[in-house]
């Protein structure tokens, strides 16, 4: 009997395993803010002692300003469309017997395994061509691009999960098909729309190589601390903007991951 | 509003037949419903995706002199990518690094997928967002922090040396392929975790319970029972990692120094500094036929595998 019940038995190995792997994924990532506080030019220890001047230093920045406000720009444009373009794919490959289905979900979830520097390329090949110039505008292409099967999928997990027999009777009780997505099937799709919107936001915020082949003068946020990189005296203050993004980014994405999956759960198992 | 006013305007007896005729047929199907739902963002993925590939395609067939693009087609470009030894040099030492970083991942990230899916009972939602957070926040920052743990004046050399235990900092740990494997590792083990927590938490449990009563230890169990049945998740972490890394560029560009280049470093090379769009275009499209070639392959060869242990 308690053969049986071995998976009830806690397995301490295995235990100090995962707490030893959950350590080398996060400590790397965690120095960023550690260090971003530190009283010196050199990021060592031990500590020299409690500072917020690269803080100071780094909110003074006027060309960083520009930075984010252009990544914001980008990330909700990019939010807004890719999340767009998810609901209605979502719709037809959920709720319609569309005839080559897989082969459509494939060609959408394509640029999960194309490699970034071969869409990077080819997206400024494009440009190039159209006479569409290196801008904002190229990088927002690029990021819905990179985003929509993210929103895609999960939108595809969220209508999946909800009755498509609320809109038929939506339908049979006199509405047309317009008020019937209005009224029944988006507040049903809402928290997939919003987890969507969030997850596309991050994703576009921290892109770089996309980003890296297609801004022209106008830099993002990823590009701007790249460019910081190659001055050894910025490196605190560039510190200070990576905690920042990094605890925001944990912030929303934890919100997010929580808020969906706490929404969904139990109703589908994709995973993603 | 135009459009309206000109609906109202009488038509012809035969036109509004022709169009209800096409409007019962498109209500009637379900196809052609669903592909006008589908059409937007199949629109949106063939101009920003299907097209940039075709003209790489194209661009790769064609050659250029500084700024003028001769489009007489050749094969040029492909002659040199496979007689210039540094390209190939290059692509393998990519497809070796990438290959040593999704075995390492996959191993790393297994147990750790294993204890969440049969041995974490309460809050294992908060484990899923806990393993996984560390994906979604921004990769050049996770890069970057690497470069200052393990630079010249990185914590480990500035440490040991306020320590005393070095004279001199340490220059073997940083820009080599070393670095670029543990950077890398590091960055995708998150993304690792999930297809196969998902395997694993998909198994039947009393699958292990009957294993166990036929007399099998915990050992084979695993193995004859557990293992097989998430080879499906452990075939789609590799792939999941494998692909993205060899054409990574951050990684080998922030802390791969001469020694850890990669392929895409040429590649950027050839968008950049080199002002050869045709060249970079070819060498795109073989790391592009390589890794279809060798995800083909792999699947083919691990589901093989699979059906043989299963």
């Amino acid at each position: 009997m308690s053969e049986r019940a071995y998976l009830q038995r806690p397995n301490w190995p295995l235990a100090a395993y995962a707490a030893a792997f959950m350590a080398f994924l996060y400590v790397p990532v965690l120095l960023l803010p550690l260090f971003s506080f530190n009283d010196g030019l050199y990021i060592a220890f031990p500590i020299q002692g409690f500072t917020t001047r690269w803080y100071a230093e780094m909110f003074a920045n006027t060309a960083m300003h520009a930075a984010l406000l252009n990544s914001l720009r980008v990330g909700l444009v990019t939010a807004v469309v890719a999340t767009g373009l998810g609901i209605f794919a979502a719709k037809a490959i959920t709720r319609y017997r569309v005839p080559g289905r897989k082969p459509v979900v494939g060609v959408i979830m394509l640029p999960l395994v194309v490699p970034g520097i071969i869409l990077g390329t080819a997206l400024l090949i494009l440009v190039n061509n159209v006479g569409l110039g290196l801008s904002l505008v190229s990088v927002t292409l690029g990021h819905i691009l990179i985003c929509v099967p993210f929103a895609t999928a999960v939108l595809i997990s969220r209508f999946e999960g909800f009755d498509k027999s609320l809109e038929e009777a939506s339908a049979d009780l006199g509405e047309n098909a317009w008020w019937t997505f209005w009224r029944v099937t988006f507040p049903m799709v809402f928290p997939g729309a919003l987890s969507s919107f969030l997850l596309c936001f991050i994703i576009s915020f921290d892109e770089f190589l996309i980003a890296f082949f297609l801004s022209g003068t106008d830099p993002t946020l990823p590009i701007f601390i790249y460019s910081q990189l190659r001055f050894p005296q910025r490196l605190p203050s560039t510190l200070a903007l990576g905690a920042c993004i990094i605890m925001v980014s944990f912030a929303v994405i934890a919100f997010n991951e929580w808020f969906r999956r706490r929404s969904s759960h139990g109703v589908s198992g994709t995973g993603l | 509003m135009v459009e309206r006013v000109r609906v109202a305007t009488p038509r012809p007896m035969q036109a509004p037949d022709v169009l209800g005729r096409l409007r019962a047929a498109f209500l009637r199907s379900e196809g052609l419903r669903g592909y006008a739902l589908l059409s937007p963002t199949l629109i949106v993925m063939a101009a920003t995706m299907c097209v940039p590939i075709g003209l790489t395609v194209a661009y790769s067939f064609w050659t250029q002199d500084y700024l003028e693009i001769d489009t007489t087609p050749t094969l040029a470009n492909y002659e040199q990518a496979f007689e210039r030894p540094i390209y190939m040099a290059l692509l393998l030492r990519s497809l070796a690094i990438s290959g040593i970083v999704t075995f390492a991942t996959v191993l790393l990230a297994y147990p750790m997928a294993y204890f969440v899916a049969f041995h974490v009972h309460k809050n294992k939602l908060f484990w899923i967002v806990f393993m996984t957070l560390p994906f979604w926040s921004s990769y050049l920052l996770r890069v970057f922090s690497w470069k200052i743990i393990l630079g010249y004046d990185g914590v480990i050399n500035r440490t040991l040396l306020n320590v005393g235990l070095i004279e001199q900092p340490l220059t073997f740990i940083l820009y080599n392929p070393t670095s670029v494997v543990v950077t890398l590792a590091h960055a995708w083990a998150a993304f690792a975790i999930l297809p196969i927590y998902v395997s694993l938490e998909k198994i039947d449990r009393s699958l292990l319970e009957a294993a166990t009563d036929l007399g099998d230890g915990p050992l084979a169990r695993f193995l004859r029972v557990t293992l097989p049945l998430s080879m499906p998740g452990v075939i789609a972490a590799s792939l999941m990692i494998f692909i993205p890394t060899v054409g990574d560029y951050i990684t080998p560009t922030l802390v791969g120094g001469t020694d850890g280049r990669m392929i895409s470093n040429v590649i950027q090379a050839q968008f950049g500094r080199a002002n050869n769009w045709p060249m970079g275009a070819a060498l795109s499209l073989i790391v592009m036929v390589t890794l279809t070639a060798i995800s083909v392959i792999y699947v083919w060869v691990a589901n093989k595998a699979t059906e043989r242990i299963a």
